[in-house]
């Protein structure tokens, strides 16, 4: 028998970040919140770094792909959550993957429309969104199993918490390297702007500073953990 | 023809690299570049998918979707999946030496965004059967290049003196940077690159 292998193992299972399965029940609002920073997709479960790093040399290029990939999840955790008592087991995954395909073909020729020259700059990765490994694992995890209000609940977090980390990204990118925002210049013509940031080395550099920033960060709050115990039982003494 | 195909196969390995250029493939590459044995597998695994998605792409634009040009990704994610299951189911029967070697590899990179990218970029350029041929081989081979030189600064890096907070990812993640860095010395190599 061979082992059973989620897609989120399939995709980027291999670097640590476990899927976020069910481990207990939540509520409705917590589905809505966790994917925007406790659980967020990029920044904490380390999913979906292709497009992170590729199409973040600029705040507009980030926004738009970032709605793309909101929409795309959005409309096939709604789809695959209505359908999900209609689709057998074993062919699941290429079910999950042809919905997200169709959606994705139609946000292809919705941008093409829209914004054609964004979509020259995003190249490939508007179609590479069908192997977003977030959202394949929305679906196995959550879409899949879950009423329609809840699967939609989170697919808004999630796409949320992805919106945002690659606004973040875009943001520190754009700014630092073209000393820009928006297409705004910032810091006048005397800023000689970092080119570094806005070619392939920058992204690996600015997540690799974020993911820095928020480890040093839960080591502290870690650190701090103990302590906050300790006056929590005090205090809980003193009121008995 | 003969240089318009090592012009191919050069760009696709280091000037166009897809793992440190183009942010194809970060999965693999950051999750089994940990020895240097598991990436020159995972990388021998990649070759064989590549080579074997470049021809059937050739096949799906020569033949079907110039008549159904809106499947495009449709077509080419379920061909990519089917084509990898097939492969494995055939190698285990033909060869279980190189079944137990590829392993896990395999399945794994069904859904790499490198052979998705690589069915896009070839459409996109319209390259004929031998130049996707050659591009696929470049690619792989460019990936397992950036494959072997992670995993090996990754094995002198555990032997450093590395600060807690700074392990895994965001480790990597620098030593992806500064080789992205190196590699951007090939830009230009090839002039119409």
């Amino acid at each position: 028998m061979k082992k059973e292998i989620t897609p989120a193992e399939l995709h980027c299972g291999a670097h640590g970040a476990a899927p976020v399965g069910l481990r207990r029940v939540t509520t409705p609002g917590e589905d809505l919140l966790r994917g925007i920073w406790r659980e967020n997709p990029v920044l904490v479960q380390l999913l979906g770094l292709c497009p992170t790093l590729a199409v973040t040399n600029s705040v507009a290029n980030s926004i738009v792909m970032g709605l793309a990939t909101f929409f795309v999840l959005l409309g096939s955790s709604f789809l695959v959550s209505t359908v999900k008592r209609f689709v057998p087991n074993a062919i699941r995954i290429s079910t999950y993957v042809l919905i997200i395909a169709t959606f994705v073909t139609v946000a292809e020729f919705v941008l093409q429309a829209l914004v054609p020259d964004i979509y020259k700059a995003l190249g490939p990765f508007v179609a590479l969104i069908i192997v977003n490994c977030i959202i394949l694992g929305r679906q196995e995890a959550f879409a899949s199993r879950q009423p329609v209000g809840r699967a939609v609940l989170d697919a808004v977090g999630m796409g949320g918490g992805f919106l945002i980390a690659l606004l973040l990204m875009g943001a520190i990118r754009e700014v630092l390297g073209s000393g820009t925002f928006l297409g705004v210049d910032l810091f006048g013509p005397r800023f000689e702007p970092w080119v570094i940031m806005v070619l392939p080395p920058g992204g690996f550099f600015t997540l690799a500073f974020l993911l820095l920033a928020i480890a040093w960060r839960k080591r502290a709050r870690v650190a701090q953990a103990p302590a906050r115990e300790r006056s929590a039982g005090v205090a809980a003494e003193r009121a008995a | 023809m003969m240089d318009d195909l090592t012009w191919i196969f050069f760009s696709a390995m280091v000037v166009n690299n897809f793992t440190l250029m183009l942010f194809l493939g970060l999965c693999p590459f950051l999750g089994v570049s940990a020895r240097v044995e598991t990436a020159l597998r995972m990388g021998a695994a990649n070759i064989f998918v590549l080579t074997l998605t470049a021809v059937c792409v050739w096949t799906l634009n020569t033949f079907v979707l110039v008549y159904a040009p809106y499947l495009r990704l449709i077509a080419f994610i379920i061909v990519i999946a089917s084509l990898v299951q097939i492969v494995e189911t055939v190698i285990k029967k033909l060869s279980p030496v190189l079944f137990r070697q590829l392993g896990i590899f395999l399945p794994l990179i069904t859904t790499n965004c490198a052979i998705l990218g690589l069915a896009i970029f070839q459409t996109n350029r319209g390259y004929g059967f031998f130049q996707g041929l050659a591009f696929a081989l470049g690619a792989g081979a460019g990936l397992t290049l950036a494959l072997v030189l992670m995993a090996s600064i990754r094995e002198s890096v555990d032997l450093g003196d590395v600060p807690e907070v700074a392990r895994g990812t965001a480790l990597v993640l620098v030593i992806a940077g500064s080789l992205s860095l190196a590699f951007m010395g090939f830009a230009g190599l090839l002039s119409s690159a």
